[in-house]
């Protein structure tokens, strides 16, 4: 069977090679860890710790702000030091809980001592609220509020976003090789909570490993499937996914679950299991640390909280210092000025690049190549509607479906005059969607 | 360290590569008609090409704008322009067609991209009416002949074989197919363009003249109507130029179907045999409202499952 696909879309150089092979590897943290209150979409979580207190790892410090909203836990144990504004990827200043670790790694109990069987819907999405699952691919949807959609009986798929299509990044690709089990049970549990659903595990075809891997152990799952995707920039994206396994389409206006879809990463996935299975919330992530700067590229599983500068370290430092260091994939991820932040639960990686083809490449005049809109996965104008934003033309941005670009990078990447297209159409949505608030 | 806004990585494609590749492709039928034409041809191609690049550069001199010739289109005008003109011009009408492309028709409207006309075309119309006697002589072998275009319309017989390999009289760059179209697999090979416009533009001909051309499907007729005049090079080189042909996929669809009908109109019942440079300069104008109209449906709308 041909890969499933989407229209448009990209080819960059991957960069995985550079990782793919580096078996997930344990870090531990040196100094203190910083839990930043905002690291999901939806309001702050809100301490439950005050400075002094001695906490444990896997204890909740701090709990949901609201239904969209998730709790943080410790990582490790240790004293509370501070609670205090500290600087995040986006290099903004987010009220944050700092820990000093103690080193003693003293766990708190398991969220629970039931087993699946004897849970009942309810309880299994308040164990994955409790254990402050969010969306771990990058957007930080609390996953709780994802798998509580209005009508559960009309979800009819579940699918696990294995794409990784993030060029560099490659810690969906080790946990998926070194744990798929967990993966394949962590979908096993989402399905229980919709009767009518078939699970998908939707990966690119430049894995034909966990493809492989996947297939067998699904052999025996009447409910779940291996499906294989075209390997193509955005295909992990959330609506081109959906509409490549299921041939349904959504726009920005709707969710996956009006037409009766659910998404969540493989990292996501997996944490469910470790909540509900093992009691455990989410206190750790795969982060990926690559690119031509660094010395030794590897994928660690990183206790959220971390400081960056300790992962560039455990990776053998820099070969050189880097032009670019990318909070995440080159496509999406954040540019940072300062390494000295902490890893969250959705940092998929840490990819310094010598060399910044951004500064170089000067943007010019469109020259109407149309490039940008062969490409466009959400099929708009972008080259039109960065004109627009630039004028600061409103009315026409919205006329011309500027709100449904999903912001991928796609055009910037393809544009041959290298204009700033997802800079300009970013910064006009973030404003519209800004005053709709007010 | 860099900060700026995703993406953090850009593709190797550039202005410049692109303009290359067109000149690349133009290479075919620039060293045929160099050929055929002799030096008189390579004097023209030269003059077009140097008062373009340095009209451009005065332009951005004076004007105190940063220097744009090395993005090459300044000379993909001047070998379009060039290609567009008969060998036997003398120097200073390639002059005045170059100024008035550049100055008037590119730079004047704010430079590459901007410009709502061909600049090579929007040239040679305006040389074809100023300058009409010199620009519509045409040699041959050292004789001065009509195309055979012109003759098939006239109701002489012409030599289809010779037509398709270029042995004709004709402007520099239009008289053979094969170096054109060798020309356009370049360019549809590398990406450039793609086969919407040149495509339904040439089917959409056939259809017309085969429906309104008064000698029903001849394949003769069809074949002289294609390999004659300047269709070919204006169908791939011309009417794929970026700045003035749709941004969008339906809209370069309807693009080209609509320089299919008005060329045919042009040959059917003009007084010219041509009409591609016309048919081109008159859809240009249409553009704005193609796009306004083929504003394409975004991704989901309407949530179809």
């Amino acid at each position: 069977m041909a890969a499933l696909t989407f229209k448009g879309g990209i080819h960059p150089y991957d960069g995985k090679k550079i990782s793919k092979d580096k078996p997930i590897l344990a870090v531990l943290p040196k100094g203190d860890l910083v839990y930043p209150l905002s690291q999901h979409i939806g309001a702050p979580a809100k301490p439950i710790v005050v400075k002094g207190d001695r906490v444990l790892a896997g204890q909740k410090i701090a709990e949901a702000g609201g239904f969209v909203s998730a709790p943080i836990h410790a990582s490790v144990s240790g004293i509370v030091k501070a609670i205090e504004p500290r600087r995040v990827v986006t290099g903004d200043n987010v009220m944050s809980i700092v820990i000093e670790n103690d080193g003693l790694y003293e766990e708190a109990p398991p969220l629970h001592h039931k087993q699946l069987a004897d849970m009942t819907r309810e309880e299994v999405i308040e164990i994955i609220k409790e254990a402050g699952i969010v969306g771990m691919g990058g957007a930080g949807f609390p996953t709780h509020v994802k798998l509580s959609p209005k009508d559960p009986d009309k979800i009819f798929y579940v699918i696990a976003n294995c794409a990784e299509c993030e060029p560099y990044l490659t810690s969906d690709y080790r946990r998926m090789v070194e744990e798929p089990e967990k993966l394949v049970a962590g979908l096993k549990i989402i399905l229980c909570l919709f009767p009518h659903a078939k699970g998908i595990l939707a990966v690119e075809d430049n894995k034909p490993d966990c493809i492989r891997k996947l297939k067998d152990l699904v052999l025996d799952e009447s409910r779940m499937s291996v499906k294989v995707l075209k390997t193509k920039y955005p295909q992990g994206a959330e609506r081109q996914l959906i509409y490549a396994t299921t041939k349904r389409a959504i726009n920005s206006s709707m969710l996956p679950s009006d037409v009766g879809c659910i998404v969540n990463n493989v990292d996501t996935v997996v944490a469910v299991y470790h909540a509900v299975i093992e009691g455990k919330p989410l206190m750790h992530r795969i982060v990926t640390v690559t690119g031509d700067a660094i010395k030794e590229p590897r994928n660690f599983i990183v206790k959220v909280g971390t400081n960056y500068s300790e992962l560039i370290e455990e990776a053998g430092g820099f070969v050189k210092q880097p032009e670019k260091i990318i909070s995440g994939g080159p496509m999406m991820g954040f540019g940072i000025f300062d390494t000295n932040v902490p890893a969250t639960k959705t940092s998929s990686a840490l990819l310094c690049l010598l060399r910044d083809d951004v500064e170089r490449m000067k943007p010019t005049q469109c020259i109407n190549c149309g490039m940008c809109v062969g490409i466009c996965p959400g099929r708009v104008i972008p080259a039109r509607l960065a004109d627009y934003a630039e004028h600061g033309d409103e009315a026409k941005f919205l006329k011309n479906n500027g709100m449904e670009c999903c912001e991928c990078g796609s055009c910037s990447y393809v544009c041959p005059a290298k204009r700033q297209l997802t800079q300009s159409i970013k910064s006009m949505r973030r404003m519209i969607l800004a005053n709709k608030k007010k | 360290m860099n900060v700026s806004s995703s993406p953090h990585i850009r593709s190797k494609l550039s202005t410049s590569s692109i303009m290359f590749v067109v000149i690349i492709a133009l290479l075919p039928a620039t060293g045929f008609g160099i050929y055929q034409f002799g030096i008189e041809a390579a004097i023209v191609v030269a003059v077009c090409i140097a008062t373009c690049v340095l009209t451009e550069l005065l332009y951005t001199k004076l004007m105190k704008k940063p220097t744009t010739i090395g993005d090459f289109s300044a000379v993909v005008t001047g070998l379009l322009l060039a290609l567009n003109l008969p060998a036997s011009v003398p120097w200073w009408i390639p002059v005045i067609g170059g100024i008035f492309a550049i100055l008037v028709v590119k730079m004047l409207f704010g430079g590459l991209g901007q410009n709502f006309m061909n600049p090579a075309l929007a040239a040679r119309c305006f040389l074809l009416i100023s300058f009409a006697a010199r620009m519509t002589t045409f040699t041959y072998d050292g004789i001065a002949t009509a195309t055979p275009l012109a003759q098939y319309k006239a109701g002489e017989a012409v030599n289809t074989f010779n037509m398709v390999i270029g042995r004709e009289a004709g402007t520099i760059g239009e008289t053979s197919v094969i170096a054109i179209v060798l020309g356009a697999i370049i360019l549809l090979i590398t990406g450039v363009i793609d086969l919407k416009i040149p495509g339904t533009y040439l089917v959409t001909f056939v259809i017309f003249l085969g429906l309104f051309g008064g000698q029903g499907w001849d394949p003769n007729y069809l074949t002289v109507q294609l390999a004659g005049g300047g269709l070919m090079l204006g169908a791939f080189f011309m009417a794929t130029d970026y700045a003035t042909s749709p941004i969008t996929g339906t809209g370069k669809i309807l693009y080209g179907v609509l320089l299919g009908v008005l060329t045919g109109i042009f040959r059917v019942f003009g007084v010219s045999a041509e009409g591609v440079s016309y048919a081109i300069i008159l859809g240009n104008l249409l553009v704005p409202l193609i796009e306004k109209i083929t504003v394409p449906r975004c991704f989901g709308k309407g949530g179809e499952i």
